[in-house]
């Protein structure tokens, strides 16, 4: 059985019609075909599926696309609007913060919501935050920096988030 | 009914409960339980998280109200949970990731019924009540009665939790909930204690202690608490306290911890948690979660 749903993705709006157990994460992947957000665990373990839904983080790959209808969803791709790197992922770039790439892209999207609701973290607060999401390769220093240099010039980009943190539950 | 509904009311969802359905939240235990393979998805679900009032968090003169669809993430970020009902924030402030925190609600972590859900121990002491929407009206049952075993409650299937209520709290009212866990974050308690004291003029007049992953269900342990109650809460009577509740302890083995690693720090949990307790009944800060702030060479 399919259900009808309308997912607003990086701002953009697309109907879909979903299985009742579809994850989030397959959807965006298969159906709006934006391939940024990766799958590594599959249950909510490593963070690398990581979305904002109506600006509150999810791990993609254990959410329900149906319950996800008719909200505002984020995925790296909305991090940079008009092509244009957002300055976390600049810092990632310069410090080294990327190897193997594929926990970038939860990174990204949980860093942006970290500095969003505390735009000047002290390190500790940066690596709980991140708990979240796992890295093979960096050994985590390099993102840690990363995200402290963005909140040491200024607060990340607001262009890059949807919306404002609205709960959905609260709406 | 099968495939999934949306619910914009409580009517509507106990009807779909009645037709069979089973309700879903944030999902992180449901869906995260399928993806697991634990357990496959039920055929028919009712998606209760969009009903607009039950993610409330609402203060009255008999205590404070904490709708079902209330999230880890607000828990630990409300000024009067911090300030009155500590324990709960410690508790939830160390479920899984801020993703986690953000989707997982109350309702579905008492639902779930898991033997080591953190805010068991803490809702426990605290004297919370559950109110539930069922085909004939509303119930409230007092949590102590809704736990029966792990994943085991005594909600019928028809019946949709709705709030999770907490008294008032005393003057020099302190709680504090510490687990041991293995890593500080993405963690399942391995045990876990919380504790409430009231304190009137040095002496404990009242004790809660309840005890995490040591038992079939998260459980209140009345010798422990009759061990602290009338005394002045010194190291003797903590200690005394502590040693009731590892005696009171049924831990299991598992891929986590043996029965006796769990029972050993039975007490030192306990420990932790009635002191925590004590201090902040006394006005001394201890940081929120107490689980870090009382490691190690605390005291
Ligand atoms: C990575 C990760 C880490 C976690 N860490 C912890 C942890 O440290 N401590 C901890 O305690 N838990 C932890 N959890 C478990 C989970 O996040 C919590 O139990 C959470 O509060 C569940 O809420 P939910 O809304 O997601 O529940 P759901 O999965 O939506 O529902 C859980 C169960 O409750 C039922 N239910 C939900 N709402 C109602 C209602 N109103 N009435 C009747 N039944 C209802 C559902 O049918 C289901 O059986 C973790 C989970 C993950 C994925
Ligand atoms: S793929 Fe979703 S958390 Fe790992
Ligand atoms: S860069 Fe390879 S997993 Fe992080």
């Amino acid at each position: 059985m399919t259900h009808p749903i309308t997912l607003r993705v990086n701002g953009v709006p697309y109907p879909l019609g979903v299985d009742a157990h579809a994850t989030l994460l397959n959807v965006i992947r298969d159906q709006v075909a934006l391939t940024g957000s990766k799958e590594g665990c599959d249950d909510s373990e490593c963070g690398a599926c990581m979305m904002l839904i109506d600006g509150q983080p999810v791990n993609s790959c254990s959410y329900l696309a149906v319950q996800a209808d008719d909200t505002e969803v984020t995925t790296v791709e909305g991090l940079a609007p008009d092509d244009k790197l957002a300055p976390l992922q600049e810092a990632f770039l310069v410090e080294g913060a990327v190897q193997c790439g594929f926990c970038t892209p939860g990174m990204l999207i949980s860093a942006t919501c970290l500095l969003r609701d505390n735009p000047h973290p002290a390190t500790d607060e940066v690596r709980i935050a991140l708990s979240g999401n796992l890295c093979r390769c960096t050994g985590y220093d390099g993102i840690v920096r990363a995200v402290l240099d963005v909140a040491a010039s200024r607060s990340a980009d607001p262009r890059s988030i949807a919306r404002p943190a609205v709960s959905r539950h609260e709406r | 009914m099968t495939g999934y509904i949306r619910a914009n009311t409580v009517e509507e969802a106990v009807a779909a409960l009645a037709a069979g359905a089973r309700p879903i939240a944030g999902g992180t235990d449901l869906v995260v339980g399928a993806r697991q393979g634990k357990q496959s998805l039920p055929d028919a679900l009712v998606g209760i998280h969009r009903i607009p009032g039950l993610g409330a968090i609402t203060e009255t003169d008999a205590g404070i109200d904490l709708g079902t669809l209330v999230s880890h993430a607000a828990i630990v970020s409300h000024p009067a949970i911090r300030e009155r009902y500590t324990a709960l924030a410690d508790a939830s402030v160390l479920v899984g990731s801020h993703a986690t925190r953000a989707q997982g609600t109350l309702g579905g972590n008492v639902m779930h019924a898991s033997p080591a859900m953190d805010t068991g121990a803490p809702l426990l002491c605290l004297g919370g009540t559950a109110t539930f929407a069922t085909p004939s009206g509303d119930r409230t049952t007092d949590l102590v009665d809704l736990w029966t075993g792990p994943g085991e409650t005594t909600a019928g299937p028809d019946e949709l939790l709705v709030a999770v209520h907490l008294p008032a709290s005393a003057q020099a009212t302190g709680s504090a909930y510490v687990r041991l866990q293995y890593r500080r974050h993405m963690e399942i308690a391995v045990v876990g204690a919380a504790a409430a004291v009231i304190l009137d003029g040095g002496a404990v007049t009242r004790a809660a202690i309840a005890i995490t992953a040591l038992a079939p269900v998260i459980r209140r342990v009345e010798s422990a608490e009759q061990a602290l109650t009338g005394t002045s809460g010194g190291a003797p009577a903590v200690e005394a306290a502590a040693q009731a509740a590892a005696d009171a302890a049924r831990p299991i083995d598992d891929v986590r911890a043996s029965a006796t690693y769990r029972r050993a720090m039975a007490a030192v949990v306990t420990r932790r948690a009635v002191q925590a307790a004590i201090a902040r009944a006394r006005g001394e800060e201890i940081p929120i979660p107490a689980t870090e702030s009382t490691q190690g060479s605390w005291r």
